[in-house]
């Protein structure tokens, strides 16, 4: 209750870091998603590099949040962006490689092979094929690893507060400084509900971007 | 016309290295279908498969109407040879008529132009347009995916055709159809098909040829009726199988054997005894009984004997009538069916144009194995 209460009296302040904290996964996101999915088409069409890509994105993701933070603070000192929002973001586009690209690349495999020999068989040439076909077949599996990566960002975020990105961690790391039970609370409250919204809301692009033609099919094989 | 000169495939290189083809040639004609069939892992798919360039030639040349496949551009290539396989080939993202449209669209043509083939098309494989246009692959059975499959291969009009085993996942009952359809089709457009199967009846029912493969050689090239009746060795024999006497039945009609001048005629209006003298004088067993040049039956010396009034009246009439284009195989069912042995054949108009005994039937059969008999090569297994 008074937990609630602390949100109530604070609602200002909350809006405010929940706002920063949709922020700085959002951007991260916005410069993940093309990477991510650019390096998995990639790899599909080259596969010795496959594994030497998604091993090096999975050896990213072994790396501790506060670790990689503690890492990059002496190389973008160099640039005076050691701290703040900048490397907090570096760190989220980096940590969402791993589900984006292999979600991308393995969805694309998954397309069934007759299909892309029936395409090629008729003269399509990379691009139609990825275009007209692989892509609109992977999108619901590429949005899935989307989802994965936004909400595990959401998480990794607030442990950006303590290299000064802001957002709703403050209250956790704040909280815990001042040994103010209501104040992680509402931090750890606020994060999970924001993992849960932006969650629901990723479901369902996943599926609107579902081709209308697999929809049906889905239906019909129920 | 597509030409196969010393065709080889190897894939793989080293000790790894798998023959798939080799130095196969042969010639599909224009207009006609050719199907390659044989066991799976036989070279059929693969040469199919080179013809588009989906595979590469490791030897020899292919040429499509007197040019060589590897002096055109491969899309451009592809985009001439109509490429129909299996159902599961539709995309299952697009619409029926985005199905259709893949290749046109890529030519280039304007939508109306595009539109408009695609009704021709899905009329032309008895699906109503407005009914299926707007459809995804994943609502249609698999005999209308199959049939969407085809008007996909013929949509920008191509001289020649590859087919993948393309009635391959359909039910029998509709492969059937859909075989018929098919050919009906190929009637009026005459295109150059090559046609993978794995089916001897399919085979049969489809080619103008067969190419019998087996471990990447051609054993034999040549009509249905002679991969029939004079199989090149035993491996042939054993593939068109034992039973290939029927098959050669299914390829030929009631024209092949009719004898159109029967001496045992009696007419309708004629009285018993006097039809009973002329079959009892001649030697016949029985008559078929004729009534204003349409046949009506039969009748036998034992059902005549104790009658006074006309022919008409004692008649056995026959259960069906034959035409010239009804198949030997369904005219041997009929027999066995019916208990008869003779069935008179009629024209449009229902009028007598002969008879079909089983002794003619026999006959037609012995003939077209005379060869084989006469070389003693009869070791089919059992």
């Amino acid at each position: 209750m008074s937990t609630l209460r602390f949100i109530v009296d604070n609602f200002d302040q909350v809006m405010y870091l929940s706002w920063e904290h949709v922020w700085i996964v959002g951007l991260a996101l916005l410069i993940a998603t093309p990477i991510g999915i650019s390096l998995g088409i990639v790899i599909t069409r080259h596969e010795q590099f496959a594994s030497r890509i998604l091993n090096g994105a999975n050896i990213l993701m072994t790396v501790p949040s506060i670790a990689l933070f503690g890492l990059m603070l002496p190389v973008l000192s160099i640039v005076n962006m050691g701290l703040g929002k900048v490397p907090a973001v570096i760190a989220l586009v980096l940590y969402s490689q791993l589900p984006i690209i292999r979600n991308t690349y393995t969805a694309i495999k998954n397309v069934p092979p007759p299909l892309v020999d029936a395409g090629r068989g008729m003269g399509m040439g990379k691009w139609e094929l990825l275009r007209e076909l692989e892509i609109p077949l992977a999108t619901p599996v590429i949005i899935a690893g989307l989802r994965t990566a936004a909400v595990m960002n959401i998480g990794i975020a607030a442990i950006a507060t303590y290299i000064g990105a802001g957002g709703l961690g403050v209250y956790i790391q704040q909280g815990i400084a001042r040994v103010y039970p209501e104040m992680i609370l509402s931090g750890a409250i606020l994060v999970s509900l924001l993992a849960i919204i932006v969650d629901g809301g990723m479901a369902m692009l996943e599926r609107l971007a579902t081709p209308e033609g697999i929809k049906v099919q889905r239906k019909l094989l129920r | 016309m597509i030409t196969y000169d010393s065709i080889t495939k190897i894939f793989g290189t080293g000790g790894d290295a798998v023959t798939a083809l080799d130095n196969v040639s042969f010639t599909i004609p224009q207009g006609e279908i050719v199907v390659f069939l044989g066991p799976s892992g036989c070279g059929k798919t693969t040469t199919l498969r080179l013809t588009n360039r989906l595979e590469t030639l490791t030897r020899g040349n292919i040429t499509i109407e007197d040019q060589n496949i590897m002096d055109i551009d491969i899309v451009q290539l592809r985009q001439r040879l109509g490429y129909v396989i299996q159902a599961i080939g539709l995309f299952p993202n697009k619409t029926i008529a985005e199905n259709i449209a893949v290749v046109p669209k890529l030519l280039g043509w304007d939508k109306e132009r595009i539109s408009k083939r695609i009704d021709d098309l899905l009329e032309m494989n008895n699906l109503e347009p407005e009914l299926y246009r707007e459809r995804y692959p994943a609502e249609l059975s698999g005999g209308q995916q199959q049939r969407v499959g085809v008007a996909r291969g013929l949509a920008a009009d191509p001289g020649i055709l590859l087919m993948d085993e393309p009635f391959g996942a359909i039910d029998p009952i509709n492969r059937e159809e859909i075989q018929n359809e098919f050919l009906k089709l190929q009637a009026k457009l005459k295109k150059t098909v090559a046609f993978v199967s794995h089916d001897i009846h399919e085979a049969i029912k489809m080619g103008d040829r067969i190419a019998i493969f087996d471990k990447g050689r051609l054993i034999q090239y040549d009509t249905p009726e002679v991969i029939l009746t004079q199989p090149k060795n035993k491996f042939v024999a054993d593939f068109v199988g034992s039973d290939r006497a029927l098959k050669v039945l299914g390829l030929m009609r009631v024209s092949d054997v009719i004898n159109r001048k029967p001496k045992n005629i009696v007419q309708g209006a004629d009285r018993s005894q006097e039809a009973l003298n002329f079959l009892d004088a001649k030697g016949f067993r029985y008559g078929i009984v004729i009534e204003r040049n349409k046949p009506i039956g039969h009748v036998t010396q034992k059902s005549l004997k104790y009658e006074e009034g006309p022919v008409r009246d004692v008649v056995e009439r026959y259960p069906l009538f034959l035409r010239e284009k009804t198949s030997l195989r369904d005219v041997l069912s009929f027999m066995l069916m019916h208990d008869a042995g003779t069935f008179c054949v009629v024209d449009e108009d229902k009028n007598f144009a002969g008879t079909v005994t089983y002794n003619d039937i026999q006959k037609a059969v012995k003939e077209s194995y005379a060869d084989e008999a006469e070389s003693g090569e009869n070791e089919v297994s059992a």
